[in-house]
């Protein structure tokens, strides 16, 4: 008897295990064709902007430098990335620009482009392209046949886009541009007599004296702003310190109240679960857009929406971990005629402490990312210069060294909390 | 006093050194705790000094908002039932971004577990390298990921779903391969016995023991996910989020819109937290909660 039921109960339980394997791989299947219609994900191909794929991802491997000249006057102007930030100091140019009368520049592989009066491009294997800007119009000359794809001309316009580099002419303006590879005058600007010096030669300027300034050349680059660019790292992360350390010592006695082994009376340990439920329910996003109306952006705004929104989780997670405490020890701290206050100090505490300050750690790591999210929305760090720096839509190298400054950010504030929380916990023992 | 009525019957017997050590203990802490406490002080100084406004200035104003929120939702209470179905299609997106990042972010993160588990990796040699590529993948902020993503799709659901997606297969990858590691290999060799391959191995070797808290954590970070597409709308990723910023942006006279939104997350954020902690409570049979890693 028993073990005919035994064997049905086996049987149910086996085929209910083949309807599920069979059905939850199918829910999921069909979860996923809604989500593709109800995000439009074919209409993907039609949205798509591939330009400014192609753009963002040479930018930020490589740089472009402008030689331009005005064809009114024939002033040549040669800049990294086309910024005034950028030039090079009237009468220098880098090594593949000869200035002079007619200005030559080399591309490298062959071309060669002369800016003058008479502007001519010598692309190997077609052949020279002369144009002759004045008021009529850019009077190109081609060579025999087809214009072949990589050319765009006509009357008042001409545009050629090789491997080498891309040539633009108007009316009133010749520009090339080259493409170099690495993210060029990182160290310091061009205004700067330490630029284009190697490691050897700038250490051994610093030992004579120089240190000062060429810190003072890199730290104030008005390309890469290294000095604002630390500041905004540490904003976030201060952003981060204070709200998860403050959340922490806001949420400490607020998770005693709510902890039933701590307050026998039901009406606090309710007011205090239902303030935690709210600071987490209503959640960062809105902490942040209320703080920010009233403190304006910055890192103080950032800091207390975090503070606010981890009181909640703290709060809650502090008060599950008083109400597993062990009530021995404290039984054995009272036994010894403790006050209450020295029961909390050498009963409670040692106990709960490193689960607390672990926990309290573990959220570190990921408010230094909360913290760069803030600091988009609001203003404030590095997720302002992030957010600047998109919205530009061209300092794309910018961009990728930010986000590898918070990636590194975010990983040494991993290793620095799991660092600690070992050290804590075993040193406690 | 206090530590002397403490260490008091030791010092008779073990003499001055466990008293000494504990003195010194003592010591190290305060000043830890001194140079902590400075840290913190002169940290929110530093902080209010940066900020554009000032903490005392901004402390008067704080209800500021929230009261001319409330204040014209209550003026046009009639209108509100309006505005939560107006926006309730907004916050289906924003629940779909997130259900659908969780998902795929699980099941990517559930095969990368078991390509970084030592034991059950069938390439060794990658597990090191794997594990790193989730260590970047969970330390990229959402944020990042999304923007640069509109900037290429343009707004919508699916950038902030391809970034939460991304930064989950790293958190649930790193999560499910501790799972794992605690998964009796027993079974595994069963059938490795029988000859079965490595997928047959771990789909019904390994899955079948540790799909309870696989689901428990994919549940924890549906929760999280939900706040991340409501924060990710915000700078443009379509949902909930898009409409808070438009309404926001709006200023006053829209408010009431506002609010209605605030009140639409509020709810979805509380009932999705309880529903999922009532579910991950009965997956793991009220055993010690999981740790957590947002």
């Amino acid at each position: 008897m028993t073990t005919a039921t035994l064997h049905a109960a086996t049987l149910t339980a086996f085929s209910r295990k083949k309807r599920l394997t069979i059905a939850v791989p199918l829910v999921i299947l069909a979860y996923f064709a809604y989500i593709f219609v109800s995000f439009d994900v074919a209409g993907l191909g039609d949205r798509i902007n591939l330009n400014n794929a192609r753009t963002l991802l040479s930018d930020s491997y490589s740089y472009k430098t402008h030689v331009a000249q005005n064809n009114r006057d024939g002033a040549i102007s040669i800049s990294v990335e086309g910024e005034r930030k950028g030039q090079y100091p009237g009468g220098t140019a880098p090594d593949w620009v000869s200035l002079g009368d007619a200005t030559v520049v080399d591309l490298g592989k062959g071309h060669v482009i002369t800016l003058g009066p008479q502007v001519s491009y010598d692309i190997p294997g077609y052949g020279v392209v002369t144009a002759r800007p004045n008021g009529t119009g850019v009077n190109a000359v081609f060579p025999r046949g087809d214009l072949p794809d990589y050319i765009n001309a006509s009357k008042n316009r001409v545009m050629i886009a090789t491997d080498a580099g891309r040539f633009t002419i108007t009316r009133a303006r010749a520009e090339v541009f080259k493409y170099s590879y690495g993210w060029e005058l990182f160290f310091f600007t061009l205004d700067s007599p330490y630029y284009g010096m190697g490691p050897v030669e700038l250490a051994r300027h610093a030992l004579s004296g120089e240190a000062g300034a060429i810190w003072q050349d890199f730290w104030t680059n008005k390309m890469w702003r290294h000095g604002d660019v630390l500041w905004a790292l540490f904003e976030t992360l201060l952003m981060a310190f204070l709200g998860t350390f403050g959340a922490a010592i806001f949420a400490l006695p607020l998770a005693f109240l709510a902890a039933r082994n701590f307050t026998p009376l039901g009406i606090f340990r309710f007011a205090a679960r239902r303030v935690f439920d709210f600071l987490r329910g209503v959640d960062g996003l809105i902490w942040t857009i209320v703080l920010s109306r009233a403190f304006g952006p910055g890192p103080l705004t950032g800091s207390l929406a975090i503070l606010l929104t981890d009181t909640g989780t703290f709060g809650k997670m502090f008060s599950e971990a008083l109400e597993n405490v062990d009530e021995k020890q404290i039984e054995g701290i009272t036994s010894t005629g403790a006050k209450p206050m020295q029961r909390y100090r050498f009963g409670v505490f040692p106990q709960v402490l490193p689960v607390l300050i672990s926990q309290v750690l573990y959220y570190l790591e990921s408010n230094t990312r909360s913290a760069t999210i803030i600091g988009a929305i609001t203003g404030g760090g590095i997720g302002l210069l992030l957010t600047q720096a998109i919205a530009t839509q061209k300092d794309w190298e910018e961009v990728t060294y930010y986000i590898v400054l918070i990636i590194l950010l975010v990983m040494a504030m991993d290793s620095l909390s799991g660092w600690l929380r070992r050290k804590l916990i075993k040193g406690d023992g | 006093m206090a530590d002397k009525t403490e260490t008091g019957g030791n010092a008779t017997t073990d003499g001055g050194a466990y008293l000494e050590h504990i003195k010194k203990k003592r010591l190290m802490n305060f000043i830890m705790m001194v140079v902590f406490l400075a840290l913190l002080v002169s940290g929110f100084y530093t902080a209010d000094k940066r900020n554009a406004g000032g903490f005392w200035d901004g402390l008067s104003h704080i209800f500021d908002f929230p009261a001319a929120m409330f204040s014209e939702a209550f003026e046009r209470a009639p209108l509100m039932p309006g505005y939560l179905i107006k926006y309730f299609p907004s916050l289906i997106e924003t629940i779909n971004i997130a259900a659908a990042s969780t998902l795929i972010g699980g099941l990517l993160g559930l095969a990368m577990s078991l390509l970084v588990t030592r034991g059950f990796a069938p390439v060794p040699w990658l597990v090191n390298p794997l594990r790193r590529v989730l260590d970047i993948l969970r330390a990229i902020p959402e944020i990042v990921i999304a923007l640069v993503l509109i900037f290429m799709l343009g707004g919508g659901p699916v950038p902030a779903m391809i970034a939460i997606a991304l930064h989950s297969v790293g958190a649930l990858g790193k999560l499910f391969s501790e799972v794992n590691e605690n998964a009796s290999l027993k079974p595994v060799e069963g059938l490795a016995s029988v000859g079965a391959g490595w997928t047959q191995r771990m789909v019904l070797g390994v899955i079948p023991q540790v799909a309870p808290n696989y689901l428990s954590y994919a549940l924890l970070r549906f929760e999280i996910n939900i706040r991340a597409s409501a924060i990710l709308g915000f700078v443009g990723a379509g949902g909930i989020g898009y409409d808070l910023r438009n309404t926001m942006s709006w200023g006053i006279g829209k408010y009431d819109e506002a609010a209605a939104i605030f009140i639409l997350l509020f709810l979805t954020i509380v009932v999705v937290d309880q529903l999922s902690g009532l579910l991950r409570n009965r997956l793991t049979h009220g055993a010690a909660n999981p740790q957590v890693i947002l």
